[in-house]
């Protein structure tokens, strides 16, 4: 199992312009039968670009990309009956219900599960009989989701699926992507927000500029950054700031605070304890201080600019 | 009214190409009366027998108004343009007033206005100024326009009063239908209904009961009598309940929610039926109004070309002119008017047929194809179901077309005799609509922003056939029209070879169309 040619999705070197822009620059993303995997990066990445590519709105210009074992270009209808897609912006025709729209894109699927269309509509508090025109952004969104999640699907490919959603819709919204994947299904779920990805993703990739610049487990890409500790030992430490690994050590008499590279915390920790532990928190780094560190180097350097 | 005059200023900025087009089409409504009624009869003997026969024309009073000095030029620019010229200013108005009200509310861009520094009668008020001087570039332009011809002064001014005041009084309404309404659809539902009424009442009126007509705002404007005894009084009709109906919508507007009418939004059904699912069920279901819309249209046209009847001879006259536009062909004087009818009303279809095959474009530019298309429905189905919808909507206007022409003949004449040819010679327009629509699609699959260039050739086809003849323009211009090439029937026979070259040019466009469509990215 998680051979390359069991992938659900399989991009290798993606590129596609548009114009003079260089939209996606050699993109890779693979995503295993099984697994629900966290698609991050600043608007204007190449997130919705790539997705587009996968379901064959756009035409690649270079690299392989396989779905769920098929070209999503040349076999675009075929291969969409095995997935359902919930775009990040819902349009619904003005004149259609919900309850029409959700028929119509589940049919064109393949057929919806009726019990849990009725099941969703009521757990997502969606009226169906309101005509397109009149729902709010929120509501447009779970039409779309209760299409999707509706219907028997390998895969789900959710872009932005929780915009405008309220917080007890997004817990819904969670709920039902964990119990889809308990049934083995697999999502790639590209979101802003990050609570939401660090509950839901298994794997993550991380993208900037078109390339995907970091990709793995929550616990790898956690293992690359620095782990904060703050303690208060039984007197003052010394030595600390010279170990390798270590940065930013703060002493106030008996207390400490200071970042240590994941990787380096067994040597700090074995020198506090040396000096004698009262109490001891240590906090890995969130997924935002992980995709800040991605993506922080502008900010750094537009304050490094104003600095000279 | 704090941000009234900042508003104002956006919504002038933002229509000045509306205010443009309808004043020039206003103005050309009423100036090529007086232009055509001079051309039309070289002696006024001639002019008083086709007044005389017009009088007689149950059809025409109800088609135009009461029938008033038919054999002075004023009297015709009024009988024949007033009408029509109270339901542009009225269409005018409600789109003014929809744009700039239930639209800005549906879209929650008015939410981010009206959420700054100005009162929240800003933009109703700014809306308003921004119809009532609307309208009264109208009425000016028009009373220009014929005290230039030259008509009497006074008189041409009191019919582009009348014009403006109309204009101001399906201003007010427009507003009380946005106050009432919850979506800008349902608003120029309510607001154009209110128009149908106006000009329906009219009718009735001017042919029966004259009471209904002193009920409805274009009677009280044709009231007024220009040309023919003008006198003022009816204006003040006009006047006062177009501001009646405005403080109505003041009032009302205080008492409803942002975002919300006050009459509450119905539930449409909660589940798609059957036929819905289908790649074509979906196609016909959208464009199923504006079929049934555009059909019933024509063909009320059609049935108002039909009831001239026979007396096609006293009304055109027999100037040269005349003769060149309407006795193309080798027929009569009645065939080769039904021909050049039946080619008007078939221009007016290619309307629909151009906008319906614009319609995946529309689609795409909304973001509502990526769905779609994202479940097992593949481009091309989705696309031929659009086309094959444009098909069978353009035979469906068409035959609306014919049919009304022919039966309105046979009503006036008893003669049910040209039912079938008016009904065939307006099918055979469906080859030269199916190219304009296989161009929109060539465009559409190739370089999409260009797709409305298909536009351009139903003007074309409208110059071409009236005025191709009149400039004695080289066969070959009036070749690039597709309309050109058809055999002009009942004037004479149909001829199946241009017929089946030009459905054949149509299917090989969208074909082209099709498969370009399926290679490009989709947006």
């Amino acid at each position: 199992m998680g051979g390359v040619n069991d992938a659900i999705i399989e991009i290798r070197g993606l590129v596609k312009t548009f114009g003079t822009t260089r939209a996606l620059d050699g993109l890779d993303l693979t995503v295993t039968p099984g697994e629900v995997h966290g698609f991050l990066g600043p608007n204007g990445a190449g997130k919705s670009t790539t997705i587009r590519v996968l379901l064959g709105m756009l035409r690649k210009d270079a690299g392989d990309v396989r779905l769920l074992g098929g070209d999503p270009w040349a076999d675009a209808a075929r291969l969409h009956r095995r997935l359902a897609y919930v775009p990040g912006d819902v349009n619904l025709w003005p004149n259609l219900t919900g309850g029409q729209v959700i028929d119509l894109l589940g049919r064109l699927r393949g057929g919806l599960d009726e019990d849990r269309r009725r099941e969703l509509i009521e757990r997502f508090e969606l009226d169906p009989t309101k005509k397109g025109r009149s729902y709010s952004k929120g509501n447009r969104q779970k039409v779309a989701l209760v299409a999707a999640l509706a219907t028997d699907v390998e895969l789900l490919v959710l872009d932005e699926p929780t915009s405008g959603l309220d917080p007890i819709m997004e817990s819904v919204f969670q709920e039902y992507v964990e119990r889809f994947r308990a049934d083995g299904g697999s999502v790639l779920l590209s979101s802003h927000i990050l609570a939401e990805v660090e509950r839901l993703c298994d794997r993550v990739s991380i993208i900037r500029a078109g390339r995907c610049v970091e990709s793995g487990t929550l616990a790898e890409l956690r293992h690359l950054t620095r782990t904060s500790v703050v303690a208060e030992l039984a007197r003052p430490v010394t030595g600390l700031a010279e170990l390798p690994g270590v940065h930013g050590v703060d002493v106030e008499g008996s207390r400490v605070s200071f970042e240590v590279d994941t990787p380096r915390l067994d040597a700090a920790i074995g020198l506090l304890h040396g000096v004698g532990i009262r109490s001891l928190t240590a906090t890995p780094p969130t997924l935002e201080e992980l995709f800040l560190r991605h993506y922080g180097d502008d900010i750094a350097t537009e304050e490094e600019a104003e600095v000279s | 009214m704090t941000g009234a005059t900042i508003f104002l200023r956006a919504f002038l900025r933002r229509d000045r190409w509306h205010y443009l087009w309808w004043a020039v089409g206003a103005t050309l409504l009423y100036y090529s009366q007086a232009v055509s009624v001079k051309g039309l009869y070289t002696t006024q003997a001639q002019f008083d027998k086709a007044a005389r026969s017009m009088e007689g024309n149950t059809a025409f009073i109800a088609m135009a108004g009461p029938a008033r000095a038919l054999n002075t030029i004023g009297g015709q620019v009024v009988w024949q343009a007033t009408a029509f010229g109270a339901i542009v200013a009225g269409l005018m108005s409600m789109f003014l007033v929809g744009r700039h009200t239930r639209a800005e509310e549906e879209s929650g861009r008015d939410e981010l206005l009206r959420a700054s520094a100005v009162s929240r009668h800003a933009s109703l008020t700014a809306t308003l100024v921004d119809a009532l001087l609307a309208n009264l570039v109208l009425g000016v332009l028009v009373a220009a326009s014929l005290v230039a011809f030259p008509l009497d002064a006074t008189d041409s001014i009191a019919v582009g009063a009348g014009l403006t005041l109309c204009g101001w009084f399906f201003t007010g309404t427009a507003l009380v239908a946005a106050q009432l309404t919850s979506s800008t659809r349902s608003m120029y539902g309510v607001a154009g209904s209110v128009i149908a009424v106006a000009y329906g009442l009219r009718a009735i009126g001017d042919v029966g009961n004259p009471v209904l007509s002193w009920l409805s705002p274009i009677g009280w404007y044709q009231g007024m009598h220009a040309f023919s005894g003008l006198r003022w009084w009816p204006a003040l009709l006009l006047l006062s309940f177009a501001t009646a109906a405005t403080g109505t919508a003041y009032v009302l507007f205080g008492r409803r929610d942002f975002g919300s009418g006050l009459w509450a939004a119905r539930p449409g059904p909660a589940r798609a039926e059957p036929a819905l699912s289908s790649a074509f069920g979906f196609a016909w279901r959208l464009q199923r109004g504006s079929v049934l819309g555009w059909t019933g249209g024509v063909a009320l046209m059609g049935l108002a070309y039909g009831s001239i009847g026979n007396d096609v001879g006293t009304l055109i006259g027999d100037s040269k002119t005349s003769r060149d536009v309407f006795v193309q062909g080798a027929g009569g004087l009645v065939d080769g008017f039904y021909a050049v009818a039946i080619a008007t009303v078939a221009l007016i279809a290619a309307g629909f047929t151009v906008s319906s095959a614009l319609r995946p474009k529309g689609e795409e530019d909304d973001g509502r194809v990526e769905a779609l298309l994202a479940t097992g429905l593949s481009r091309r189905r989705w696309l031929l179901a659009q086309v094959a919808t444009t098909v069978v909507g353009t035979v469906v206007v068409l035959a609306g077309g014919g049919l009304g022409l022919g039966l309105g003949y046979a009503m006036v004449t008893g003669d049910g005799g040209r039912i079938a040819p008016f009904l065939l010679g307006s099918l055979g327009y469906v080859a030269p609509a199916l190219v304009l629509a296989g161009l929109a699609r060539l465009l559409y699959g190739v370089v999409p922003r260009w797709a409305v260039l298909a536009w351009v050739g139903v003007g074309l086809g409208v110059v071409m056939v009236f005025f191709g003849p009149v400039l004695h323009l080289p066969g070959w211009v009036q070749g690039l029209s597709p309309y050109h090439h058809l055999a002009l029937v009942p004037a004479e026979p149909f001829r199946w070879t241009p017929f089946l070259v030009l459905l054949a040019i149509a299917a090989g466009f969208s074909l082209t169309g099709l498969a370009a469509f399926a290679r490009r990215d989709v947006h």
